[in-house]
Formats: structure tokens, sequence, C-alpha cells
């Protein structure tokens, strides 16, 4: 008889086990896969934080942006606003969704610690959110010059994490 | 009296249309809506708290979700349809029960697979304790009587 059939389940298990270990440990439980990566920007209508002017999706700039989902009552987003009004003096065009919050608080926020963003698209009932499956904030979007969501960061922006998202913003057209 | 009570039974019949999901209220025109209302609440996933779903978690996105299922409820989308919608934004993680596609395969049909496996190698291992010894060739007989012999002597 061929013992060492009798190995081949042992054998399973445990490749079996190694796979759920590492494929556990990969797991970043607070980050989950954006469905919306490779989609057009939702359509919306908003308006404006600073100027109450009317927007939609076709006021979003023609070249590669961030898409930053921020509010005042989330402190990782205070964490983070230093290191947007960085990335706004290199240049890099920021648009901001100010999420489910208090349009004078906002206005207050920006002007206290300064201003990164290009404009704000006001979403005060987090309805343009749910469109962007938006669970929380910050969440920072990579958008394409023709509207296309190319990629999504989820959690503050810092020097790490823009080291890896610096190269996909580039590539952007 | 019983009769009494039925009729009060009647009249709050209209008023059982109403589900309440985390001591939120929301009104069904009908029983069969707010029953599926109820079974989508508790069988989607909140995004937040991953362990919880749309009917036991309170975090914002989960009432967002629960308003945005009611929602739809009220537009007359079939249940599908507002499972797609939800997601079609934050992804399968939504739903409890996995989608039968190619990357799933392995998962739906895993167990099937170990359980074959299983009975496979038991069957085997069942035969090969029950076959009837083969006949001596003629080296093994030839051998088996010098044995034999040897132990005689």
């Amino acid at each position: 008889m061929m013992r060492w059939l009798l190995f081949i389940p042992l054998a399973l298990a445990l490749a079996l086990g190694v796979l759920f270990w590492i494929g556990l440990g990969k797991e970043d439980k607070d980050v989950l896969p954006s469905p919306l990566v490779g989609q057009p920007f939702p359509a919306f209508n908003a308006v404006a934080l600073l100027t109450d002017e009317a927007l939609d999706q076709s006021s979003l700039p023609a070249k590669p942006m961030l898409v930053n989902v921020w509010a005042t009552w989330c402190p990782t987003c205070k964490a983070e606003h230093a290191f947007l009004n960085q990335l706004a003096k290199q240049g890099i065009t920021i648009v901001g969704i100010n999420y489910k919050d208090d349009s004078a608080k906002a206005r207050e926020w920006l002007k206290a610690f300064g201003d990164p963003y290009a404009f704000n698209i006001v979403d005060p009932d987090g309805k343009l959110g749910l469109e962007l499956g938006v669970y929380g904030a910050p969440e920072t979007f990579l958008v394409d010059s023709q509207g296309i969501i190319r990629g999504k960061h989820v959690g503050d922006l810092n020097t790490r994490v823009w080291q890896t998202l610096q190269p996909q913003f580039e590539a952007m057209k | 009296m019983i009769k009494r009570l039925l009729l009060v039974c009647l009249c709050c019949w209209p008023l059982a249309a109403l589900a309440i999901v985390d001591g939120h209220k929301y009104p069904f025109e009908d029983q069969e809506k707010a029953e599926r209302f109820r079974q989508l609440a508790e069988n989607l996933r909140c995004p937040k708290c991953q362990n919880q779903n749309l009917a036991d978690s309170n975090a914002p996105v989960a009432v967002d979700l629960r308003d945005k299922v009611y929602e739809l409820l009220q537009e007359d989308q079939s249940d599908e349809q507002i499972v797609d919608y939800l997601v079609a934004r934050y992804g399968d993680f939504v739903r409890y029960n996995p989608p039968f596609r190619m990357d799933t395969l392995l998962l739906w049909i895993g167990p099937a697979l170990a359980l074959l496996l299983g009975i496979g190698l038991l069957v085997l291992i069942w035969r090969s304790q029950n076959s009837a010894p083969k006949p001596l060739s003629e080296a093994e007989k030839a051998r088996l009587e010098q044995l034999k012999k040897a132990n005689r002597s």
C-alpha cells in the first residue's frame, strides 16, 4: 500500500493554513478596494464652499488632480492638512469635498489652517460621498484630466503615503 | 370581547408596515416592503464597522446606506438592483454572500473538492485493506518451499 497517500490530507491542511496565514496578514482590514477605480467621477450637483457657485462634474479641472474628502469633525483630516498645503504649494491640484460638515465651520477652518484646495464641493448630507463609496474621512481619490478615477487612498496623506501615490499621480494624464 | 380585540388588531394592521431599525423609523405602505427592507438591512454589511450589518450598526455610513436602501425601495427597485447599487460603490465587501465568479470559484467549490478528496482517500485505504492477497509467483513459491525446508531441518 502507498502509505505516503495518507499524508495528503495533512499536507493539504498545512498548505491551506499557510495560505490563510499569509492572506490574513496581508489584508488591511481598514482599507477596502474601491470598485470605482477606472470609472468616471460620478455626476453631482452641488455648490462651492467659498463662492457658493453651482458645481457639477464638468467643473472638475481638465488636469490630473487629487480629490480629497474632509470635514472639520475629522481629527485625521486635521493631521493631514499641513501636508495638503505642502502638496498644493508644489503645484498639485487638489479639489476638496467638504463631507457632511457645517459650511461655516469649514470656512473658518480654511481661514485658520490655510486653503490647499482649488475649490471645495459642499456635500452636507453625504450624497456625493455615497456615490464615491466613501465610508470615512479622510479619503483621497486620484482623478485624471478626463475625470476618470485612477486610484483611492483611505486615511491621511503624508510623506510616506505620498511616496507610493506620487508615481501613480505623475503617470496620470 | 374577543371580537372587539380582533377589531383593534385589524385597525392596527396598517401601522405594522413600519420597520424600526436601530431606533430609526422607516414607514412603508405595505408589510412586504418593510420585510424586504429588514432583510436587506440584515444582509448588507457596514463598510466601516466590518462585522456588523446595516441593521446593527449605528456608524454614520451605515445610517446613510440604510437611508439609501429605504429610498431605493420606495422607488420600487428590486432587491437585486439595490444590492448592485451598493456593490458598484462599496464593492463586494458590502454583501455577506460572495458572488459566484471565476475569482471566487475556489471559495464555492473548495469544500466540495475537499469532501471528494477525503472520500476518495477513504475508498483507496479501504480497498487496500480489504483486497485478497495476491497469489504467489513461481519465484515466491520456490522461496517459500526453501524456507519451509530450512525450518524443518
